[in-house]
């Protein structure tokens, strides 16, 4: 048994934790940097993702970069809307309210994308035209899909950027305090809208990339399209720890990097035992490190 | 009249439900002038500040910032419009360094401002300079107290509000806060300064109202400080 595990979690198995999680690290700091100006868990952040992979389905017929293109722009303008219409007159309400209204609204994006989808009586489209990524190539006699390389790189390009971007810039560290204590913030004249509208934006941003990404491995397009991915980075920015973004972003990454290991370390006929395993593991680093996994120095805090 | 003060409350009115805090208070603050704010615990000092910076609204009432009436707007238009608070307990970042604290104020600061822009704050607390890379949350309670002033002055404001800036610190430190608010007057700000130590206060004070159940009780000036029984009427008034 021990050897069929061992053969079983190779290079190629590890490489492929890798990319899943640089990906949901992308989602953990898209969910985090929200979470840190808004105190919102936004669960409807999958289906921005969803809505992202309809777009290239739907424009799989474009060259590609216009349809990588057109899925930025429905993603980040979807996001933008959600803070108009919805955070931004919801601003000051308890979280237990914010946190259902955004189920709601992942119900209801779900819900719209399925209208849209159903138009041609078959439920699921498929993204074609970026597909090619998710080829394999050869180092050192290693398989690794393109999509891989491209998802580490870019999540660490990324990464770096938002790191750069919070360290560094005026915007960055108005985003920062605002996270941190949003009441003086404002007292210091650093404007709520603004930063909230910006952190929005990073975060529809991120949705986008992973989108892409997401869509290059799994082209077949459903409404429920990320969603389990969403509830388990979710789970991984608890593990974690989500009130600090370089937590949340180890815990997605964390999460992401565990789910794909056991993946390739069960059996194929046991793969349904996937999420048992990697929940069992959640469970239990939540019983030895209430405040998160990665959250050092700190006390037990309250969660929701 | 020549000049609109700095500041000007007419009859500010804050209710907490259906219990008044502030009643009917009026004051001027005027440009180089410390206006002290002294009475007992719960007298409605820090809800007066708070109402001023649109922290928390105002039943009725009129507040002027300039000449401009900024009741009802929200604190951070107001800091932009030249209002700074340096709030209770100080409310420093600790996880960011002395210097992030210090920009941040700038978030406040109204015109463009060149690469020394915090020269002038460095200047006056010089132990900030020194500091300026370290986390603030290891800075000593005086320090922070130099850091949350200096970091609401870096914006330059046209009135400077202080709530219980003294508190919890040692007498040596206190005497540093008052002498660097005795400095800070000379810039020309007009300073509100909401203080515990009465006698400090009336003395250092262009004129100091004594406030008790929400309402003014008493002004008094900075002679009135020696007058033990002056004071102490202040505070059964």
């Amino acid at each position: 048994m021990t050897a069929t595990v061992y053969a079983a979690v190779d290079a190629q198995t590890l490489a492929d934790a890798v990319g899943l999680g640089a990906i949901y690290a992308l989602m953990a700091v898209g969910i985090g940097l929200v979470f840190g100006v808004l105190r919102l868990v936004n669960f409807a952040y999958g289906q921005l993702i969803m809505a992202g992979a309809y777009t290239l389905a739907f424009t799989a017929h474009w060259r590609v970069v216009w349809s990588i293109v057109a899925c930025f722009v429905v993603v980040v303008a979807l996001s933008l809307l959600m803070d108009r219409a919805v955070f931004r007159p919801l601003r000051g309400a308890s979280p237990a309210v914010m946190l259902v209204t955004t189920f709601a609204i992942a119900f209801m994006l779900q819900a719209i994308a399925l209208l849209v989808d159903i138009r041609d009586d078959t439920i699921g489209e498929i993204a074609t035209s970026i597909a090619p990524l998710n080829q394999p190539t050869t180092i050192q006699g290693v398989d690794v899909r393109k999509i891989t390389i491209v998802a580490v790189v870019v999540a660490a390009v990324s990464l770096a950027l938002v790191a750069l971007l919070l360290l560094r810039t005026t915007i960055g560290l108005h985003m920062r305090a605002a996270s941190a204590d949003f009441g003086t913030a404002r007292l210091l004249g650093v404007r709520a809208n603004r930063v909230i509208a910006f952190a929005v934006l990073l975060s529809g941003l991120l949705a986008a990339i992973v989108s892409v990404m997401l869509t290059v491995q799994f082209p077949f397009v459903g409404p429920d399209f990320a969603l389990r991915d969403t509830i388990v980075v979710l789970v991984g920015v608890v593990v974690g720890g989500i009130d600090r973004l370089w937590t949340a972003t180890l815990g997605g990454f964390a999460i992401g990097f565990t789910t794909g290991v056991i993946n390739g370390a069960l059996p194929t006929e046991q793969t349904v035992f996937l999420p048992s395993a990697v929940f069992a593991l959640v469970i239990l680093v939540l019983l030895l490190r209430p405040a998160g996994l990665f959250a050092w120095g700190r006390g037990a805090v309250e969660r929701v | 009249m020549a000049d609109a003060p700095a500041l000007s409350i007419r009859d500010l009115e804050v209710r907490y439900g259906a219990v008044p805090a502030v009643r009917n208070l009026s004051l001027d603050v005027g440009k180089g002038e410390i206006v002290g704010l002294i009475g007992p615990n719960g007298a409605g000092k820090s809800t007066t500040l708070h109402a001023i910076m649109g922290l928390v609204s105002a039943r009725s009432g009129i507040v002027k910032l300039d000449g401009h009436p900024v009741l009802g707007r929200k604190p951070e238009s107001i800091a932009h419009r030249g209002m700074a608070l340096v709030p209770e307990g100080r409310r420093i970042y600790g996880d960011f360094t002395v210097e992030e604290n210090l920009r941040l104020g700038l978030a406040a600061r109204r015109g463009r401002y060149g690469k020394d822009v915090l020269a002038g704050a460095y200047e006056l607390f010089p132990v900030l300079r020194d500091f300026r890379k370290r986390q603030a949350g290891v800075l000593s309670g005086g320090q922070q107290q130099q850091l949350a002033i200096a970091r609401a002055l870096v914006a330059q404001p046209d009135v400077l509000l202080l709530d219980e800036p003294s508190l919890g610190l040692a007498p040596s430190l206190v005497d540093d806060v008052f002498a660097a608010l005795a400095e800070i007057r000379e810039g020309g700000f007009a300073v509100l300064l909401v203080e515990q130590r009465a006698q400090r206060t009336v003395a250092l004070a262009d004129r100091t109202h004594v406030l008790s159940n929400g309402e003014l009780r008493l002004t008094l000036g900075p002679d009135d400080a020696g007058d033990t029984e002056k004071m102490v009427a202040a505070y059964f008034a």
